[in-house]
């Protein structure tokens, strides 16, 4: 293995490791017992044991973070156009949007528990934190053409659709896939919290119903293995987000090639 | 070489397009050209030479109708004018490989990239990029960038070709190569160029005709016929009528700036 490889991927790896044997290294030492902070080996054994119950759960809120996703990217990336086409309408709207925005999401939860069904109120929260990212990026996006570009348009007579579809769209695509990676990361907070607030118990309980409830029977190698699901549910968000932004991206932007030396 | 008083344009029958007392005011007041009278002849070098806020852009961006004038009128006498333009920058879609950027005019005008090829092939080939269709504008030099927006201006095959500072952030030997590649261009399709500039030896170099502009407002001060050269080559630049007509451009650029320190003032 190459010196930068190494570096690149042995090193973060060994410093894991090391972090883990040194928590598994006092746990034992100091005889901790497991109700005030479980081993490692205790909580991938949990992990093991309750797979069954928590791979569900890992299912439940990773459906319901991409569910909210996709419909606030759909939302989002839809408004921010009809914002680009028509600028009354961003001039009447964008105030909402901001509205829905710097509002906590925890405090709009327990209203949408009671008009909505649990898991709808989960899942709109989850796209009321999602939404606003994604719109503010993708507006801001639209809205960075290149003037000169854009004379150009002018000049060879294109038409208002071929001037958004060839021109604005691909400039605002970095923008949007930045925005979508933020939407991305609190789509799943948003769903956590929301689910938090509104408790959601049984069929459809999420990683966040596993925590409160392991909390409330004191079971504290549980309440870890799912902090740890959620952890790696957030991991493959952002893993899937980059590796999205990097093929759109890879050919032409600034942000997805190396730098020259 | 004849140099004459500003003002005394009239319609000739080989002008392409004439501009007639145009003016250009903007909203906060600025006024960026004023009693502008041209005429462009068909098939000519034009330079559009002045120093910086002597609204020589400005002109370029009314005849390519990218904005309209606030006074006068912009007379064409072709109806039908294909026009190509090459902004200061390249101005390429960095989203776009150089074969989609140069397809670009013919794609707006309804042309599938399979009719639009041959063209396309061909005058990437002319403007020396044959082996680049496929690379992406940050992988080109300056220069090389910049040739790909000629190809895209051309391949309309405009009758008018519009370039605005086209070779100013180039470096001196990539400027006096594409120089002498746009003059043979310009010889083979035939077009008529406005070309502006604010270099005297650029001017004098490519054009068969200077125009001095002085600014605040910007006007039109001196016209210089350049001298006819039967080609525009490295002897035409050590030769003693490049010399003198260098001279004389430098001096009516000079007067135009004193012009505009006394208005100023």
């Amino acid at each position: 293995m190459s010196r930068e490889r190494f570096l690149r991927f042995g090193l973060p790896f060994l410093a894991l490791v090391g972090a883990l044997g040194a928590w598994e290294a006092v746990v034992r030492i100091g005889e901790i017992r497991p109700v005030i902070l479980p081993a490692p080996s205790l909580i991938l054994a949990t992990l093991v044991k309750d797979w069954n119950t928590l791979f569900g759960s890992l299912v439940v809120t990773l459906s319901i973070t991409l569910e909210s996703l996709i419909a606030a990217t759909l939302g989002g990336a839809l408004l921010a156009l009809v914002f680009a086409q028509w600028r009354f309408v961003e001039r009447a709207f964008f105030p909402f949007a901001v509205i829905m925005q710097v509002t906590p999401v925890v405090s709009i939860a327990p209203l949408l528990v009671i008009y909505l069904s649990s898991g709808t109120a989960v899942l709109v929260c989850a796209f009321l934190v999602a939404f606003f990212p994604i719109l503010a990026n993708t507006a801001l996006g639209l809205a960075s053409v290149d003037h000169k570009l854009l004379d150009l348009f002018q000049l060879y007579r294109a038409s208002r659709s071929r001037q958004l579809l060839w021109l604005r769209i691909p400039s605002a695509l970095p923008f949007f896939l930045g925005g979508l990676r933020i939407g991305g990361g609190l789509a799943l907070i948003g769903a956590i919290v929301a689910e938090i607030a509104a408790g959601t118990a049984g069929q459809g309980a999420g990683l966040a119903y596993r925590i409160v409830e392991s909390s409330y029977l004191l079971k504290m190698p549980r309440m870890y293995a799912a902090l740890f699901l959620i952890s790696v549910a957030g991991l493959i968000i952002f893993a899937a987000l980059n590796g999205l932004s990097y093929l759109l991206l890879r050919r032409w932007h600034d942000s997805a090639r190396p730098r020259e030396n | 070489m004849t140099e004459r008083a500003v003002g005394a344009s009239a319609m000739t029958p080989a002008a392409l397009v004439t501009l007639l007392g145009v003016g250009k005011s903007f909203a906060n007041g600025v006024t960026a050209l004023e009693g502008f009278d041209l005429d462009i002849r068909r098939g000519e070098f034009l330079a559009l030479l002045g120093p910086s806020g002597c609204g020589k852009s400005t002109a370029l961006r009314l005849l390519a109708g990218l904005t309209a004038p606030t006074a006068g009128e912009i007379r064409w006498n072709e109806p039908h004018h294909e026009l190509g333009f090459v902004f200061q920058e390249p101005t390429l879609m960095p989203w776009s490989n150089v074969f989609d950027n140069v397809w670009l005019p013919l794609r707006i005008a309804g042309q599938s990239r399979a009719q639009a090829r041959e063209r396309i092939e061909e005058m990437l080939a002319k403007v020396g990029l044959s082996g680049f269709a496929r690379s992406y504008p940050r992988e080109l030099s300056g220069g090389m960038k910049m040739r790909v927006s000629i190809a895209r201006a051309l391949v309309t095959r405009p009758s008018v070709l519009l370039m605005d500072e086209p070779f100013a952030a180039l470096d001196e030997i990539t400027r006096g190569k594409l120089e002498d590649d746009l003059l043979a261009l310009k010889a083979e399709l035939g077009a008529t160029v406005v070309f502006v500039t604010h270099s005297v030896y650029e001017s004098v170099y490519l054009s068969d005709r200077i125009v001095v502009m002085a600014p605040r407002p910007g006007r039109i001060v001196a016209e210089i016929e350049a001298p006819a050269a039967p080609q525009r080559n490295e002897e035409f630049r050590l030769g003693a009528d490049y010399a003198e007509t260098c001279r004389r451009t430098s001096q009516a650029l000079h007067r135009a700036m004193a012009l505009a320190e006394d208005s100023s003032t």
